[in-house]
């Protein structure tokens, strides 16, 4: 009796076809998702875009900001990125470097101020030159301390002249000063360790040097960190947790909702309707009237939420939330319209919904953000609705951008929204007459 | 049909020579029929016969491969044959999570109603249906009944001329079933043409005046109820002997005196009623016990079986 009534339950799958195939795709779909994300072949380390300043020119300075340039790890950019075949734009002032970390052109900046060269190190009773800047913005958690690390390292790796001299220079000051003797042979080793460095340097730029990997401590290079967006940000990532997951829980619900068009389908009452005065495309428009209106509300109760326990900064960003909210509740409504009209069954549209909306939750940034993943998939990333959302929410809650900002976010989500809606409506053509 | 048609107004529903092809189906060969005013016409055929097809079709949900479909002289689907027609499908295609009178107000706004004609549009489809103290209750909590009587209500909103009622009854109780001929009845009598389908014999002949039978999508004959009996079997009558004993023997004795066996019962037409003593002396003859012996006019079962060599219900 139970090998007939699994018997029936896989008649009725075997019926579907459309789910039966996604029943299978699912997880292979999910696999590759994931694998692409953190499997991590050898090039898929997401680089940190860095954007440098040096007021100071000194020598110490100049081979800082080389031994950065250098690393895998950094995109480093002294003058604001342009377009293919333009002339690079003037070097970036601290003021402009700040602007752009704002802005969110790049997560953290570092400006190396006027006079860091005289004491590069810091240790000692004389470690109180300039220190370095760093510029950060709080939303990535990462960059910053990445960016810091590596400060670090190029100070050990790339500068080990002045570590030394300024070693030796703390020692005079605890010992009470060196022989003439001393101070020459100080003063030689010295000179021959900066050849050294500039032979190795040399010989890297001619490819025959081996890696950079060797050396590795923290601490030696005052950094002054101060992040430059979000810092009086009561609950720094609430908000963007509440765009992120409110647009993923919002493809949910409106996928949900046009899954009704299915069951007035298969009931007869979709027949009925469009035997009366509404067509087709008024039809699918008042359902998507419907969905983005759920969506909206949705979003809604959850900022309200998140700002009444959250204390997310709410009253302050209404104009912007609601430009975004709208926004996004228009693209999410066509994007569930589309599933629904793609599929015969709600069977179909679970699993289809299922695959969909995880792959773009996952690669728009809806589960982590999207710093945390590869070039590659970061810029697929913005082929999601997601991205484009969460982007538009994080410029209103995070950036406190004007409205007129958000006008790319937008741009794009209606376009999306109105390019779905016309797909939707072609295929929707199967109901209308037989 | 029906006569009394002014000169020069369009009637209610014409169909002209409608041919419907699915792949290599023809669910619709060659249907021509109209309806008039005041008159409801039975579509009698068993299932997959294409009365569904031919239904949709006048309602624009079909599109034909080939003939005319003509409301009130607009083309099927145009706006003006959708307010002129009702129709309830076979399905119960309603909104079974809200209620009665939301249905109603839903299907009506649908139609373009609004404000006050919507109120009594409402008020008097539940009136019609007898749903008026179930107006707040949930479809889906309705019994089956109930279902049918509200499913009819939502094509009735706006008050169409011409009524489409594709197997309304089906799965409704007895009671029930008298409730939903009265509804139709009541329509009819107002001056609406309808059009109603079933498989069952009995509500053709009860609740129309005209019937049409289809078979294979095709119209095999048409007209009252006694022209059809009269055009399948004249004057004849039909006898009905059971008998007692092999079933093999008395198949056998049935078909050489030009019979046929109908569900265990032994089925002749004669012309006079003194046939049946010659018939009953010759069965005796071969062995075969009476059980019980009965004369009847021909009926539409008879009429389809004679036609189509199938009964209705196959």
């Amino acid at each position: 009796m139970i090998l007939n009534v699994a018997r029936t339950a896989l008649l009725g799958l075997r019926r579907d076809r459309g789910a039966l195939a996604l029943s299978f795709a699912l997880p292979i779909a999910f696999f590759t998702v994931f694998a692409l994300i953190f499997g991590g072949s050898r090039d898929t380390t997401p680089r940190v875009t860095l954007i440098v300043v040096d007021e100071d020119k000194s020598e110490a300075s100049q081979e800082l900001v080389r031994a950065l340039e250098r690393d895998n790890s950094l995109w480093v950019h002294r003058t604001p990125v342009t377009k293919k075949g333009e002339p690079s734009g003037p070097e970036y002032t601290a003021a402009t470097a700040e602007a752009a970390v704002r802005a969110g052109d790049a997560p953290v900046a570092i400006v190396i101020p006027q006079g860091y060269g005289q004491n590069p190190v810091a240790f000692g009773p004389s470690s109180k030159g300039a220190q370095i800047q760093l510029l950060y913005d709080a939303s990535d958690q990462v960059a910053p301390q990445l960016v810091n690390g590596l400060l670090q390292k190029a100070a050990m790796t790339s500068m080990p002249a002045s570590l030394a001299e300024q070693g030796m220079k703390v020692s005079g000051e605890y010992i009470g000063g060196y022989t003439a003797e001393q101070t020459r042979r100080m003063q030689q080793n010295l000179a021959d360790l900066r050849a050294a460095v500039a032979r190795r340097e040399a010989e890297r730029r001619s490819g025959t040097a081996p890696g950079d990997d060797e050396g590795a401590g923290g601490g030696v290079i005052a950094v002054n960190r101060r992040a430059v967006v979000g810092e009086n940000k009561p609950n720094p990532m609430i908000a963007f947790y509440a765009a992120a997951f409110g647009v993923m829980f919002l493809m949910w619900t409106s996928s949900g909702t046009a899954g009704a068009l299915l069951d007035e389908a298969e009931s007869g009452t979709l027949d009925r309707v469009l035997s009366s005065r509404v067509s087709m495309s008024t039809l699918l428009a008042g359902k998507m009237t419907f969905a983005i209106l759920l969506a909206f509300t949705q979003l809604v109760v959850m900022f309200v939420f998140g700002w009444l326990v959250f204390r997310v900064d709410l009253p302050h960003h209404i104009p912007g939330f609601v430009v975004m909210g709208l926004s996004t509740s228009f693209a999410v409504a066509a994007f569930g319209m589309l599933l629904a009209s793609l599929c015969h069954t709600r069977a179909q549209l679970a699993a289809l919904s299922t695959l969909v909306i995880m792959t773009m939750s996952v690669v728009g940034g809806s589960m982590f953000p999207r710093y945390f993943m590869p070039e590659a998939m970061q810029k697929a990333g913005l082929l999601t609705i997601n991205a484009w959302a969460i982007d538009g929410f994080t410029k209103v809650f995070w950036r406190d951008l004007p409205v007129m900002d958000l006008w790319p976010q937008v741009s794009v989500l209606l376009a999306v929204g109105v390019a779905l809606f016309l797909i939707a409506r072609r295929v929707a053509r199967r109901w209308e007459v037989a | 049909m029906v006569s009394g048609e002014k000169p020069g107004v369009s009637k209610p529903l014409e169909i002209e020579r409608l041919v419907k092809r699915f792949g290599d189906l023809t669910a619709v060969n060659d249907v021509s029929l109209e309806v008039r005013a005041g008159e409801c016409l039975g579509l009698l055929g068993p299932n997959g016969a294409g009365k569904s097809t031919l239904i949709r079709s006048i309602v624009g949900r079909v599109i034909p491969d080939a003939g005319r479909v003509a409301v009130f002289g607009a083309a099927a689907g145009s706006t003006e044959a959708r307010m002129a027609l009702g129709w309830v499908p076979q399905e119960l295609a309603i909104y079974p999570r809200i209620s009665c009178g939301e249905n109603l107000g839903a299907f009506g706004r649908y139609y373009g109603l609004k404000g006050q004609a919507l109120k009594e549009a409402i008020q008097w489809c539940l009136h019609w249906a007898a749903l008026e103290d179930r107006s707040g209750e949930l479809a889906r909590n309705l019994s089956g009944g109930m279902k049918r009587r509200l499913n009819m209500a939502a094509g009735m909103l706006h008050r169409p001329k011409v009524l489409l009622f594709d197997e309304p009854t089906v799965g409704v109780d007895p009671q029930s079933r008298n409730r939903i001929f009265e509804m139709i009845a009541a329509l009819r009598d107002e001056g609406a043409a309808v059009i109603y389908t079933t498989h069952y014999m009995e509500e053709a002949e009860r609740l129309c005046e005209q019937i049409a039978i289809i078979d294979h999508g095709r119209i095999i004959a048409a007209g009252t109820k006694e022209e059809l009996v009269r055009g399948a079997f004249g004057t004849r009558s039909q006898v009905l002997a059971r008998f007692s004993g092999s079933e093999a023997a008395i198949g056998e004795w049935t078909e050489r005196h030009g019979g046929r066996m109908v569900d265990g019962t032994a089925e002749f037409t004669i012309e006079q009623a003194a046939e049946i003593p010659r018939l009953l002396d010759d069965a005796s003859r071969a062995g075969l016990e009476l059980k019980d012996v009965s004369l009847r006019r021909p009926n539409l079962e008879s009429v389809f079986l004679h036609l189509t060599g199938r009964e209705l219900r196959e």
